[in-house]
């Protein structure tokens, strides 16, 4: 792990599956199989160098179409892509805008596999960027709790 | 190695004595104005300015203008904007690997 990176720049998560190896990887690398948990919703494969877009499912994001510019496919060990982490707003342009990198890496554990995912490089997107994206969320819960409220006080 | 270089920036803003000085009594006194952060620095009003806008070009400060007074304060919450979207997507990752964890146990 690079010591130089700092608490900002990055996200890192670990976790032990109760499958083997090539069932995770099957879960990263096949896109329709990507997109069932990361609810996405891709029309083609993963492939290197590629630009695969997808629509994502996530409730309240459904407006979202994200673009994973596939990095690496490393068989059974090494997965990358790099997207635009905060880029809800469909009426913006963001490919000028710097991305953060998404890596998997896979490690046999007896018949579990350890999982590694790190996404670094928010450091250098702009912080009025990720304010934004603070606020639109923001905004979209507080709009919400409105509409609980006026529901609630209308019964 | 990047986020060092986007460091960089905020490093250099610190790296001068009075700018520390400012940064410190910021800190420790809460909001001041050009008059206050003057009294007792070694250099001139215009030269704690130019510091100030320095620091505020990196993000550090702020200021705001209360009457014909123009105060300064530290910016914490620019920081704690990124502090707090970053954990919202450590938060999104959390439950997107609880849901491949699902996926891939299942049949297993």
């Amino acid at each position: 792990m690079p010591a130089a990176s700092s608490t900002t720049d990055r996200i890192e998560k670990k976790v032990t599956l109760r499958a083997p190896r090539p069932r995770v990887w099957r879960a990263l690398a096949d896109s329709g199989e990507f997109g069932t948990w990361f609810q996405i919703r891709f029309d083609e494969p993963f492939v290197e160098g590629r630009r695969v877009k997808g629509r994502i499912l996530v409730p309240g994001y459904e407006h979202v179409t994200a673009e994973f510019q596939i990095v690496r496919i490393q068989p059974e060990d090494y997965f990358a892509y790099r997207w635009h982490p905060y880029a809800v707003d469909m009426k913006k342009d963001y490919s000028a805008e710097p991305t953060t990198l998404v890596e998997f890496r896979l490690e046999p554990a007896g018949k579990e596999t350890v999982l590694t995912v790190v996404e670094s490089g928010f450091d250098r997107i702009p912080l009025d960027r990720r304010a934004e994206a603070f606020r639109m969320n923001d905004g979209g819960w507080t709009e919400q709790v409105k509409n609980i409220a006026r529901y609630v006080e209308a019964s | 190695m990047r986020s060092l270089a986007e460091a960089a920036p905020v490093f250099a803003a610190l790296g001068d004595e009075t700018r520390l000085a400012v940064i410190a009594r910021l800190c420790t006194e809460g909001p001041l104005s050009i008059a206050r952060l003057s009294q007792g620095a070694a250099v001139s009003r215009q030269a704690v300015t130019k510091h100030l806008e320095t620091l505020a070009q990196a993000g550090l400060v702020r200021d705001a203008r209360l009457g014909r007074e123009r105060i300064w304060q530290l910016e914490p919450r620019r920081l704690e904007v990124a502090r707090r979207e970053l954990d919202r997507i450590s938060t999104q990752w959390d439950a997107a690997l609880d849901r491949l964890k699902a996926f891939v146990e299942e049949e297993s």
